[in-house]
């Protein structure tokens, strides 16, 4: 390969990228600069807090700043994973009837491209004579993964905690991965994702949260494991009205779907769970309990499918 | 053997490289405009990004990633014609070893920029180096890649400085000849540098032939190494290098009958050379239709179900006809009409040659894009421009100029360098005369 040529290309091409990615994006904005310190001069209007001691305090509202959401996660961090967690997920094949809430959150949460989806509810039926079912699928997590094992410059990676996730900056856009990747989870910033809003553009990309998507890289499901820092559950969990979605850590041994909560190897003992494609090897996070003594007749999930398009 | 024994004023004569004919110009200017066509939808790639392509998450590899796998097995051909056959000691392909070498540079030098093209992020393309990862197959890609267009290039040129001393003997100086000396001045043609030539060449022509076997063998694992039906194959490395061969020749015969044509060199490239060219193509394309054979009809045989849909879909379903063109067009047919003696004649040659080089390019088509539409779970819950793929025109213009781009460089090549070896067909003449 001709590098000195190419990497003169690429310089270029570097340019013209950069400069396109930086239109619209005004100096570096910090959200809570106008509440800053210095400038802020007392209202007189006060407001009656709880401190942290339990003591009910009073506080002028003109001193009062956001604290941001969760901690920021540096890249090496986020790379490393949450010590002394494996995550799983167990998805209950009989109490899913397509309704997509959970598409929906998922779509909403990390602001994903229109024609992009990370989850998706499959209509599935094996063969001629067997029942049909609806499967959703999402990123298997899976601890041999093809996808991290062709990423040629480590953009997609493998933590401590079982998630595979993806640095946006670091993704050249070769798409081996969506090639090597049999659950045909990942999806392709084919443009600019268009439902990023301007705040969502400028602030840095983080591994965790996976926003904002950027154009030419690679997206997939990441068990939202910002959520899972502030103990909480991925938007999937949490949206399913049905409760199809268990999640939860596979050393401590239990799953939930926020409004049950069961001791995993029970769950997966009692009703014979089981992962996709698992004579392929990839040993997949995501583990499935047949569709037996439904909750819903599969037709329901039909109708759901036609309302939707 | 032609049996006319050339002067030597007569042979440089002939081989010195002139200026374009009006021909010569308006197939030049036709090549910079598919070029600058491909330039211009590249600019609108870049302004856009890939959205402007036809490619989506099914498909999600198009006619960027098979014109890139066509462009090395083309580029396969320096080694089979200028490392395998020297190494066996036949001597009849010397002429045919320039073009042999300038096909591979040019090829390999666009397979890299085509990749690059396909990329999501070309600005990133430096992270390849910076972050790169031994354990993927793309960096081996990039490893032997870059290691076999070194090779290339010396081959290239360290049989050039023995004619570049005599196109400085013989040029005018002025323009071309500054660079002419810059590259060649300190080639004096004594004993010791014919000597030392020689080693480099045997030592580089020896060193071809692993690295050639590697190009695409790791080219054919990027496509092996993942779980996809038509992909996942243990046959693939060497089902792509036979291809690549047939490939390979397919361009020599082509390029062999315009050299002669446009240039008048029936002295030096001469029937016997297509006759033998036509044999050793024949050859090749059994040893492609084995493996094809090998490729399609033990799976066929077994049916396993992710293998069903994607073999229908080439024997029967959207790429049947396509698929059986390039199975009988491409290979069985110029097979055929190159078994018999005046099918090996210069015309014939030329257009089995043109047969086997546009059925390659598809058959890499056909390797690439089937198999993406054919994913384990069902296409769902997507646009309904996911679940085909049609090349935009960008797509086309792209590939397009990236192929004139490579017939380009071989055309300025030839027009500023001797394609036949001067050197050479000076000595085995004085060697032809010495016998008589």
């Amino acid at each position: 390969m001709d590098t000195n040529n190419t990497s003169r290309k690429a310089f270029l091409a570097s340019i013209v990228t950069t400069g396109l990615a930086l239109a619209g994006c005004s100096s570096k904005k910090n959200p809570f600069e106008e509440a800053a310190g210095e400038h802020a001069k007392a209202s007189g209007d006060t407001v009656k807090l709880l401190s942290v001691d339990g003591q009910v305090i009073e506080v002028d509202k003109a001193f009062l700043r956001p604290v941001p959401e969760s901690p920021v996660i540096s890249n090496i961090e986020a790379r490393m994973g949450i010590p002394g967690k494996k995550f799983v997920m167990v998805i209950d094949l009989a109490r899913c009837k397509n309704l997509r809430f959970c598409e929906k959150a998922c779509n909403h949460a990390h602001s994903l491209h229109t024609d992009l989806n990370w989850l998706k509810v499959y209509p599935m039926e094996e063969a001629e004579h067997t029942a049909p079912y609806w499967q959703p699928t999402m990123c298997m997590h899976c601890d041999e993964p093809p996808c991290v094992k062709v990423c040629p410059v480590d953009a997609t990676f493998k933590r401590q905690d079982g998630l595979v996730l993806i640095d946006s900056d670091r993704c050249i856009g070769c798409r081996f991965c969506m090639a090597a990747c049999p659950y045909s989870t990942r999806v392709f910033n084919w443009e600019k994702p268009d439902t990023l809003t301007t705040e969502q553009v400028c602030q840095p990309y983080s591994c965790e949260t996976s926003v904002p998507q950027k154009v030419g890289t690679v997206g997939k499901c990441d068990f939202c494991p910002d959520m899972a820092r502030k103990d909480e559950l991925p938007h999937c969990v949490s949206a399913c009205p049905n409760g199809v979605y268990f999640f939860g850590d596979l050393n401590e041994d239990s799953v939930t779907n926020g409004a049950e909560t069961f001791r995993f190897s029970d769950l997966i003992k009692d009703k014979a769970g089981y992962r996709l494609m698992d004579d392929l090897g990839t040993k997949p996070s995501v583990y499935y309990l047949p569709p037996v003594a439904r909750n819903f007749p599969y037709e329901q999930g039909v109708e759901n499918e036609k309302e939707k398009s | 053997m032609e049996k006319i024994i050339l002067t030597d004023q007569k042979v440089i004569g002939d081989l010195i490289p002139k200026k374009f004919s009006k021909l010569g110009m308006i197939w030049t200017g036709i090549l910079v405009v598919f070029c600058l066509l491909g330039v211009f939808a590249y600019y609108r790639q870049l302004k856009y990004g890939l959205i402007v392509t036809s490619m989506r998450d099914y498909a999600s590899w198009g006619i960027y990633i098979s014109n890139f796998v066509f462009f090395v097995a083309i580029s396969l051909v320096g080694s089979l014609i200028t490392a395998v056959l020297r190494l066996s000691g036949v001597h009849w392909s010397t002429p045919l070893t320039r073009i042999a070498e300038i096909i591979a540079v040019s090829a390999i030098t666009f397979a890299s920029l085509i990749i690059i093209v396909d990329m999501g992020r070309p600005d990133r393309f430096y992270f390849l180096f910076l972050y790169g990862r031994l354990q993927s197959p793309i960096i081996w890609d990039v490893i032997v890649i870059s290691t076999y267009f070194i090779i290339s290039i010396l081959l290239l040129y360290i049989p050039l400085l023995p004619d570049l001393s005599i196109l400085l003997a013989h040029k005018e100086r002025k323009g071309i000849y500054k660079f002419y000396s810059f590259l060649g001045s300190f080639w004096q043609g004594t004993h010791m540098q014919f000597r030392i030539s020689k080693r480099a060449i045997n030592i580089l022509c020896i060193a071809i032939v692993p690295v050639a076997f590697c190009i695409h063998t790791v080219t054919s694992w990027l496509f092996a190494t993942t779980y996809r039906p038509g992909w996942d194959s243990t046959n693939f490395g060497a089902y792509f290098i036979a291809g690549a061969f047939l490939a390979g020749a397919g361009a020599v015969n082509v390029a062999m009958f315009l050299f002669r044509k446009y240039y008048r060199l029936e002295n030096y490239i001469t029937q016997e050379h297509f006759d033998k060219m036509g044999k050793i193509t024949v050859m090749l394309g059994m040893i492609y239709l084995y493996f094809n054979v090998n490729e399609f009809l033990t799976p066929y045989f077994k049916m396993k179900k992710p293998e069903e849909a994607f073999l229908n879909s080439l024997f029967i379903g959207a790429f049947a006809p396509l698929f059986w063109s390039v199975i009988f067009g491409g290979i069985i047919i110029p097979m055929i009409v190159l078994l018999f003696k005046k099918g090996r004649r210069p015309l014939p040659m030329f257009i089995c040659g043109i047969l086997i080089v546009v059925g390659a390019w598809f058959k890499r088509y056909l390797i690439v894009t089937p198999t993406l539409l054919q994913p384990f779970l069902p296409m769902h819950n997507v646009p309904e421009s996911y679940k085909h793929y049609f090349p935009s025109w960008e797509e086309w213009a792209i590939a397009g100029g990236s192929l004139a781009g490579a017939m380009l460089v071989i055309t300025i090549f030839a027009r500023f360098f001797p394609i036949i070896p001067i050197q050479e067909t000076l000595i085995e003449n004085h060697e032809k005369a010495h016998h008589q």
